[in-house]
């Protein structure tokens, strides 16, 4: 049985991407006491499957790899993974969390050395490339996973997969007794910073992401761009595994749509263009991208870098949004439709198409698991009526790395307000 | 005075306003964020002067007469691809029929246009008997360019009507005055009535 030592004093975080791990953080090295609830076996959120930070360039592992020695130094925080908010009753200053832990079948005395990876033969799509991939049913989400241990796919238990990972394990670490338990404790504020997710792109039906193995998304790019992800870092057709030269971003594909996503997801203009710079790093002279769009949103200090990508010569812009997409004999995904600028007519062909993803709150707006008031997309608004319930990150907004991070870090404030006049009552 | 030039003297600069005010589901135009996916979408937008869009962007940049002169939106086919995929959610067919449908009203279609001549013919035909006469409008179709031009196409559509008289679709009797709606008195009236209603409208917001 897992045990939580908590008090009405505790800060709940809920979700550990960026935000949360920030909120997290800033709280715990207040000296306030912070538990840590995290859905995936490890910590870091969809920023751990991005290749490059805009506007920078620089690599999220970077950030990611200070926010976890933070996080190992301090005795302030209990992180739980593979766990969900299941109920949370009482009022603010006064809570009381139910948490849904899920079986890892793998405790602590892993090393991470893999030998029960290689003695399992079952094969999954891999969810930290969004399906680009498979993985074992033995595996260590992705190599820089914290906390550093391996997880066994709940579909190899009771298969000889099982018992031949168990074997192969040197240190005792499979435990095939694990079980689900639901652990109920304390805490006086809670902070939920559960992200985003990105839009079913099948759903946007002219684009044909469900019948063209050339049109994909922009976090599948994200992967597909990495040196470590699922094509070592090689931009290609998943038809054919030729090179992409010719490729398309298609903007707004989903976002400010009243048939899909009614607001604008923010980052998607600024993601797109750095993921010009991945195939003009590529390729060189010889890429060829086009940019569809309806307008360019690169707002502020973020300008500059619009500025940098439209001085690339290989780097079309398109003001138009596609009607459709169709592939021709080929494979090749041709884009059609209408420039505004002039109004004519095009159907080009590419190699690869991207279209640039739009951003929904992960948690679904009809089973929050607590009473929370969310605007109309679904995220969560700042309300009185939440009380001692606040949000961080794109959980409350379609935010990007920066401003996620300051907002969990007004999250972390409230919060400690909150435990704070805790204090003070019982003082 | 003529309608048009009542108009042109009551909305001046604002053909936005005018549009606004007279064309069925005129008030959407302002909504497009002239993204492009209508004009991309329209399987017949690559023999229409101006798409949608452009439509709409005239409108807002007054462009009152190529608007209203144009052709463009007596292309629509009533697909409603536009509809279905603009982001915005206007109701472009609609917008289409009630600009073609305003155009009519101040006499500004051009000379000749099929589909207007076709609306004509239609309308004729209904309000003869509340009813189509698939054989007289067939007829009126044919010969719509003249007798020559008629006599050809009825003879490339011989097979047509031959399998539609076979299959019960069209009576060669119906040339003979053909038949008419239960009440078409009451037919007659309810048409009366609905000119009346939008006489009204139109007085309240027209010249
Ligand atoms: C294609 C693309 C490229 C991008 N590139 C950049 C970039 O270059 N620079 C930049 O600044 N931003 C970029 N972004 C935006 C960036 O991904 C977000 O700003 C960032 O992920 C926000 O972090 P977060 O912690 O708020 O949410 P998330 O990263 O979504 O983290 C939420 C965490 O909560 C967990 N969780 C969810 N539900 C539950 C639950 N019920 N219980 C417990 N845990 C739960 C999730 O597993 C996850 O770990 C990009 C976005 C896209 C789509
Ligand atoms: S950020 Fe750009 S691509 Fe994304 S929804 Fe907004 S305008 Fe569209
Ligand atoms: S699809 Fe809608 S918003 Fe886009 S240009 Fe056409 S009318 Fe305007």
């Amino acid at each position: 049985m897992t045990e939580v030592v908590a008090t009405n004093e505790t800060i709940l975080v809920v979700g550990g991407g960026i935000s949360g791990m920030t909120a997290a953080l800033e709280a715990a090295e207040t000296g306030k006491q912070v538990v840590l609830v995290e859905k995936r076996p490890y910590l870091g959120g969809r920023v751990s499957q991005l290749y490059k930070y805009f506007p920078k360039l620089c690599f999220p592992t970077c950030g990611l790899e200070i926010n976890q020695r933070r996080s190992k130094m301090n005795p302030n925080l209990t992180i739980l993974t593979m766990a969900e908010v299941v109920d949370l009753k009482g009022e603010k200053g006064n809570y009381t969390a139910s948490v849904k832990l899920s079986p890892r079948y793998v405790n602590d005395n892993c090393t991470a050395c893999g030998d029960c990876e290689k003695a399992v033969e079952a094969q999954f799509d891999d969810e930290y490339n969004y399906g680009l991939g498979k993985r074992k049913g033995a595996y260590l989400p992705y190599r820089m996973a914290h906390p550093q241990r391996y997880v066994l796919d709940p579909r190899i238990i009771g298969t000889p997969d099982a018992d031949k990972a168990k074997a192969a394990c040197k240190y005792n670490a499979i435990d095939l007794e694990m079980s689900e338990e639901v652990v109920n404790f304390p805490c006086g504020a809670m902070i939920w910073a559960t992200g985003w997710k990105p839009y079913d792109a099948a759903k946007i039906q002219p684009y044909g992401y469900d019948r063209i193995a050339n049109v994909i998304t922009s976090v599948e790019f994200e992967r597909m761009a990495d040196p470590s992800g699922p094509t070592g870092g090689k931009i290609v057709r998943p038809s054919d595994g030729k090179e992409a030269k010719s490729v398309a971003f298609i903007q707004c594909a989903g976002s400010r749509d009243r048939n899909h996503l009614l607001h604008c997801s923010r980052i998607c203009c600024m993601a797109s263009l750095k993921q010009c710079t991945y195939v003009s790093d590529a390729y060189g002279a010889d890429a060829d991208i086009s940019v569809y769009y309806i307008d360019i949103r690169a707002i502020d200090r973020i300008e500059d870098f619009y500025e940098k990508v439209k001085a690339i010569q290989q780097v079309k812009f398109i003001k138009s949004k596609p009607a459709s997409i169709v592939a021709d004999k080929d494979g090749n995904p041709v884009v059609h439709g209408v420039d505004t600028e002039g109004y004519k007519r095009f159907a080009n062909a590419h190699d690869l198409v991207v279209l640039a993803i739009g951003m929904e709150p992960s948690v679904d707006k009809d089973s929050f698991p607590v009473d929370i008031v969310l605007n109309r997309e679904g995220f969560i608004e700042a309300a009185p009526e939440n009380g001692g319930v606040f949000a961080a990150g794109s959980a409350s907004d379609a935010l990007d790395v920066n401003r996620a991070v300051q907002h969990a870090t007004g999250a972390a404030l409230r919060a400690i307000q909150v435990v704070n006049s805790v204090a003070r009552a019982e003082a | 005075m003529s309608t048009n030039q009542a108009m042109v003297e009551k909305y001046r600069n604002n053909f936005l306003k005018e549009v606004e005010a007279n064309v069925e589901e005129g008030e959407w135009v302002k909504m497009c964020m002239q993204c492009g996916v209508c004009s991309g979408s329209c399987p017949l937008g690559k023999f229409w002067d101006h798409p949608p869009q452009e439509i709409f962007m005239m409108i807002r940049a007054g462009k009152r007469d190529e608007v209203l002169t144009s052709s463009s939106m007596w292309m629509c086919t009533s697909c409603y691809n536009c509809i279905v995929r603009c982001p915005r959610e206007l109701p472009i067919t609609h917008i289409m029929h009630g600009l073609a449908h305003y155009a009519k009203r101040l006499g500004l279609v051009p000379q000749n246009q099929p589909t207007a001549k076709f609306a004509q013919l239609f309308w004729d035909n209904l309000m003869k008997k509340g009813r189509v006469n698939e054989l007289k409008l067939g007829m009126a179709l044919y010969f719509m360019n003249g007798f020559g031009e008629g006599v050809k196409v009825a003879m490339k559509n011989q097979k047509l009507g031959m399998n539609m008289m076979k299959t019960g679709r069209m009576n060669p009797m119906e040339i003979l005055g053909g038949h008419a709606v239960k009440d078409l008195g009451g037919f007659h009236k309810v048409m009366k009535k609905a000119q009346e209603l939008e006489d009204a409208r139109i007085a309240k917001h027209g010249a």
